[in-house]
């Protein structure tokens, strides 16, 4: 490798996942290394090529597990990666994912790396309990303490319910917003109601049922055993092919209540699960018998208020990247968009078709552009797929390829919202064309 | 101003006064209701009402208070009846009522909202409910008295109509004002939903459980003992001079006792009465006058200022630099060393800290307190659009760091001086650009006086002043432009009052006296409390500035400050000075009297002290209009109302004498003339005032 390209273009090839598991089922004795090496070692045995060969290993997650905080590294030489690649973990919130894909791909733009394996993982069923501050501060000073009774005065008084752990708050830190609430208060802004929100979820879960009887999913899914048990999974057991809007319109508000409009049923659940895709360079895919699926045209990262926006960023995100590349909503044949909950996605695209939002918070002459959901997530999405925090960046871009694939496309665009109200947007293009 | 959408079978009526930010109450406004409230009850269309806001953050504000102000009390009793009967209408109203709230909720806003059958408050900082009325010195007048005690109960009622505190919304739903909360976005959908579910019986107000103390607490016998101790209580805080919260009271007690009807004839009554008392005029006139000194009179003159330097940081600067913080400005906390400027930064973290979790998170206290940089010396000025001085009151050391400051800040950059009693023109004399320098005089503790006298130097330009001006108004604060003269306005007419004090102490009177007589009159507190908060070096060195001003008119500025100071008395900082604060500060410091050679043995009434002190205020404040020192009666009255304490009721200095009648003023100070000598001598301006037959106020 030399630092003298101008710019190598990034290739999609091939991209993998665990199945998807709704937190506290088969994957509670894990810990999220589990997870990570074993889709690192599926995605480099599906694509054939030697672990000697990967440059750089990138992956996302949110909520770290204290004794493997860098996850990447560690799930990577258990993967069998050889001790001289580096690896690293990045953290930004939904879209853990897509900033290690954006940043192996910056990697092999830049000429550092000719094959670079980036993905995320999250296994919400363990998330680690954390102490109050004071009584953390209590803990630190008592390796210290002297004997019984120095140990007794150290932590004189601390409350005991102050010394029991507690869950990790779900908040934003400086707003104090939940992502929940947040969701709620963005369907009543563009006037989403419950029953379409309902009806989207609905939608969501039909399709990935669909998707998984015509073997879609399959295409993505890594068949996956793990100890201690072993027992191989090769579905995931998140959506569900029974639901109806009569169950649906049953369930109370979970966030707001009495009257809010966001309900489990029309949220992503809390999801265990791993996702990678394989990125490089041209003459790596050559040199590894590969053919390219996908080439990253470009992307966006764009942050907003996380006060009064928390889950809007997609609405900025999506504009910016597509006048970057001179494009047009309607020149996308395929568009993902990740699902925290179908209030926020029904939110999201009603900005965009706003007229009064184009005019006053994009600065455009009228609405961004007619939005349909004909194009939309037809394979489901996290509300039916699940949404492993760190993972469905990682998932959103393999699925969007596949769907090129299957739809026989040219565009796809690739959309998420984020805690910190941020967001992102990725533009890939059908290789071969 | 109350326009009707039908939606989903729930009238949406929404509240939106043209061209207002805030929605107010009017005769208009309740006709048009009336008029809804007769369409809508034979609607077969419409199943429940729900009153909205267009606002962005105000539901509604109660009624004008310019109505209070101009009706007669006939006219104020019709439409209180008026009011009071439609009310009625709406809470018998056949149709579920509901009032969805999103922001301030006040007053005749939330007397409507009672007279509703379910409220859902939005979960968002702007929205609250509170009857306000008191503060004025008048009461509810649309039922609020006897809805409230009805809906929360009589000990928790109490209290929010006696002191007009704001209950904001998660307090609201734990007292059981509201119903619900929701999110702002979606109140008009929550109230639809809340209305359909209401007609259909799927939901009704919560009902709240009565604790056993209070089921206890409202039986006839106990409520006695509640009434008693809350009227025991507005006596202590109120001495007597406020009427309203006695009336309030009255009017909860003759409807829990007598019936509703009953108690809203007391309450509307008692409305009328008050509503033309001399001290809800006063109030009122406080009110309308506070809200004169929130505009810049030279806002097109005004600089933009991005950053403040605060130089010194002791308990002044840090005070300064902390509300420049909560405005928004990024502060340059500069002292001789970083160690100082840092322990002035603690300060400000500490006193923050105190309003987390009460309306302000962490992160919010720690973005205010991030915008203090630390740095030592002058030269860290340099950037600055603005610097405000605080370091000791030292004329070569305040001309000193001016010329540093001078030297590293361009031609636009405004310099402050923060001096109680050194003139500003002479400070000004060492500065090259004498036109940029003007006086911030902040009231320790800064971020509690509401009070900024912004000192015009005789060289300052009008953009120096404005801008200053624009950063006391961002800072909060009460800002009134004075004339550099010894001891500005506030510390000017508070010599005489403090020397009249020193003079009845000398003559024999008991500290605790006079102090206590001024308290009875309205004041926070008395003269030696004052002076003993304000620390004697302070009150000493401002009595030197003043003394040579008095000695012209022929009257000596007692000094009590340099014979105590010598004793080791330095007031309350020191522990020691007119009371003693090793013993809580309850007990007067009987050392004083044998310093000052009084006997604190010689009779005089309450009455007597009242007269002396507060009439040697009067006038002075009357000499300082006619010396140009404030421009404006206006300023007069907020500097004496919020720079010392003034007693409110009593409108400040000139809405007092106004009040009064000038003419009854000047016979008073004649009569104080001839017993106690030329210092009571009546202000030219009172008497030409009078004999034009006017009073100060147009």
């Amino acid at each position: 490798m030399t630092g003298t390209h101008s710019s190598n273009r990034v290739l999609l090839l091939e991209g993998a996942r665990t199945p998807f598991r709704r937190s506290g089922t088969d994957y509670l004795d894990l810990i999220s290394y589990d997870l990570a090496r074993s889709v690192i070692r599926g995605l480099l045995h599906r694509a054939g090529v030697p672990a000697g060969s990967i440059d750089n290993v990138i992956m996302g997650t949110v909520v770290q597990n204290a004794s493997t905080s860098n996850v990447a590294r560690d799930a990577a030489l258990a993967a069998g990666l050889p001790v001289s690649t580096p690896a690293h973990t990045v953290t930004l919130a939904c879209i853990s994912a897509n900033r290690a894909i954006a940043d192996a791909s910056l990697s092999i733009m830049a000429g550092r790396s000719e094959l670079a394996l980036a993905g995320g993982v999250e296994l919400l069923s363990d998330v680690p309990p954390v102490f109050a501050k004071e009584t953390r501060k209590r803990l630190f000073t008592a390796q210290k303490a002297k004997g019984p009774v120095g140990m007794l005065s150290n932590f004189r008084g601390v409350g005991l319910k102050q010394l029991l752990p507690k869950a990790p708050p779900i908040a934003e830190f400086t707003t104090g917003e939940t992502m929940g609430r947040s969701a709620d208060r963005l369907a009543a802004r563009f006037g989403v109601s419950r029953g379409e929100q309902d009806a989207y979820a609905l939608r969501s879960h039909e399709l990935a049922a669909a998707a998984d009887a015509a073997g879609h999913l399959a295409r993505e899914m890594l068949p996956t055993a793990l100890p201690p048990r072993f027992e191989l999974l090769e579905r995931d057991n998140t959506w569900r092919a029974d639901t109806s809007l009569e169950k649906l319109a049953q369930l109370k508000p979970a966030f707001v209540r009495p009257f809010g409009t966001v309900t489990a049923g029309n949220s992503s659940p809390l999801t265990d699960g791993a996702a990678a895709v394989l990125l490089g360079t041209e003459r790596a895919a050559g040199e590894a018998g590969l053919t390219p699926r996908a080439v990253i045209r470009d992307w966006v990262f764009t942050a907003g208020d996380p006060g009064d926006e928390l889950l809007l960023g997609p609405a900025r995100a999506v504009p910016e990247l597509l006048a970057r590349n001179g494009l047009s909503w309607s020149d996308l044949d395929v568009i993902e968009i990740h699902e925290a909950f179908a209030g926020q996605v029904l939110a999201v695209l009603a900005a965009l078709g706003s007229d009064s939002f184009g005019r006053d918070e994009l600065g455009l002459a009228g609405r961004f552009a007619e939005i349909s959901l004909d194009n939309v997530n037809l394979w489901g999405g996290s509300i039916s797929l699940g949404h492993p925090f760190g993972a469905t960046g990682a998932r959103l871009l393999n699925t969007a390829a596949n769907r090129l694939e299957a739809e026989d496309g040219q565009l796809a665009l690739i959309t998420a919202c984020a805690a910190g109200g941020q967001a992102h947007a990725m533009l890939i293009e059908r290789s071969g064309s | 101003m109350i326009e009707l959408e039908m939606r989903d079978g729930v009238a949406l009526l929404w509240l939106d006064k043209p061209d207002k930010d805030v929605n107010t109450l009017d005769i208009d406004a309740l006709n048009r209701l009336e008029g809804y409230l007769d369409q809508l009850q034979t609607d077969t269309g419409c199943r429940a009402l729900a009153f909205v806001s267009a606002k962005a953050n105000n539901w509604l504000a109660g009624v004008d208070i310019e109505l209070f102000r101009t009706l007669s009390t006939e006219e104020l009793l019709k439409v209180g009846e008026e009011g009071q009967r439609l009310f009625t209408r709406l809470a018998a109203y056949p149709k579920p009522v509901i009032a969805a709230v999103h922001g301030a909720c006040a007053g005749g806003g939330f007397e409507l909202a009672l007279a509703c059958h379910y409220r859902i408050a939005s979960d968002h900082p702007d929205t609250s409910f509170s009857l306000p009325e008191v503060k004025l010195g008048l009461m509810p007048g649309l039922g609020g008295t006897q809805r409230l005690p009805r809906l929360i109960g009589l000990q928790k009622a109490l209290p929010l109509l006696l002191t007009g505190r704001s209950v904001y919304a998660r307090q609201a739903k734990r007292l059981g004002i509201a119903d619900a909360l929701h999110h702002r976005e979606g109140i008009a959908d929550a109230a639809v939903t809340a209305g359909q579910r209401l007609s259909a019986g799927q939901l009704s107000a919560a009902q709240r459980r009565k604790s056993l103390t209070e089921r206890v607490m409202e039986s006839p016998s106990a409520s006695q003992i509640v009434y008693r101790a809350a009227a025991r209580e507005v006596m202590k805080t109120t001495r007597g001079n406020y009427p309203a919260p006695g009336r309030i009271i009255e009017a909860v007690r003759t409807g829990l006792e007598r019936g509703m009807p009953a108690g809203l004839s007391t309450e509307t009554s008692s409305f009328a009465e008050l509503a033309r008392t001399p001290e809800a005029l006063a109030l009122m006139h406080i009110f309308f006058a506070r809200a004169k000194t929130r505009r810049n009179p030279l806002a097109a003159d005004a600089l933009p200022v991005d950053r403040v330097a605060v130089l010194g940081a002791g308990l002044m600067g840090a005070g300064i630099a902390q509300v420049s913080a909560a405005a928004g400005l990024a502060v340059t906390l500069t002292d001789q060393t970083v160690d100082q400027a840092a322990s002035g930064a603690r300060a400000v973290h500490t006193d923050v800290s105190r309003r987390v979790g009460k309306g302000m998170t962490a992160f919010d206290r720690d973005r205010v307190v991030g915008r203090i940089a630390l740095a030592h010396g002058p030269a860290a000025a340099a950037g600055a659009d603005l610097t405000i001085e605080a370091v000791p009151e030292v004329l070569a050391l305040k001309q000193d760091v001016l010329r540093q400051v001078e030297a590293v800040t361009g031609p636009a950059h405004v310099y402050a001086s923060n001096t109680s009693s050194i003139p500003i023109s002479l400070i000004a004399e060492a500065a090259a650009r004498p036109d940029r320098v003007v006086g911030m005089h902040y009231f320790s503790p800064v971020p509690r006086m509401p009070l900024l006298e912004i000192i015009r130097g005789e060289a300052s330009s009008d953009e120096a002043v404005a801008t200053a001006v624009r950063v006391g108004l961002a800072q909060g604060k009460a800002v009134i432009t004075v004339a550099d003269r010894p001891g500005f306005y506030v510390n000017r007419i508070l010599a005489p009052y403090m020397n009249e004090a020193i003079l009845m102490l000398k003559e024999g009177v008991r500290i605790d006296l006079i102090d206590g007589a001024m308290r009875d009159a309205g004041f926070p507190v008395g003269p030696f409390r004052l002076l003993d908060e304000v620390g004697l070096d302070v009150a000493g060195s401002v009595t030197k500035v003043l003394a040579p001003l008095f000695r012209e008119r022929g009257t000596e500025l007692e000094d009590t400050a340099t014979p105590l100071l010598e004793a080791g008395l330095k007031g309350k900082k020191g522990g020691k000075g007119f009371y003693d604060y090793a013993k809580g500060g309850r007990v007067v410091n009987a050392d004083v009297y044998r310093l000052l050679g009084a006997a604190g043995a010689a009779a005089a009434t309450r009455e007597q002290v009242r007269q002396r002190l507060l009439l040697a205020l009067v006038n002075e404040a009357a000499l300082a209009l006619q010396e140009g020192i404030i421009a404006d009666p206006v300023d007069g009255d907020i500097g004496a109302v919020f720079g010392m304490g003034f007693p409110p009721f009593l409108g400040g200095p000139f809405r007092y004498m106004d009040a009064q009648g000038l003419p009854v003023t000047i016979a008073e100070l004649e009569a104080l003339e001839e017993r106690y000598g030329s210092r009571f001598a009546p202000a030219e301006l009172l008497r030409e005032k009078a004999a034009a037959g006017r009073g100060f106020h147009a």
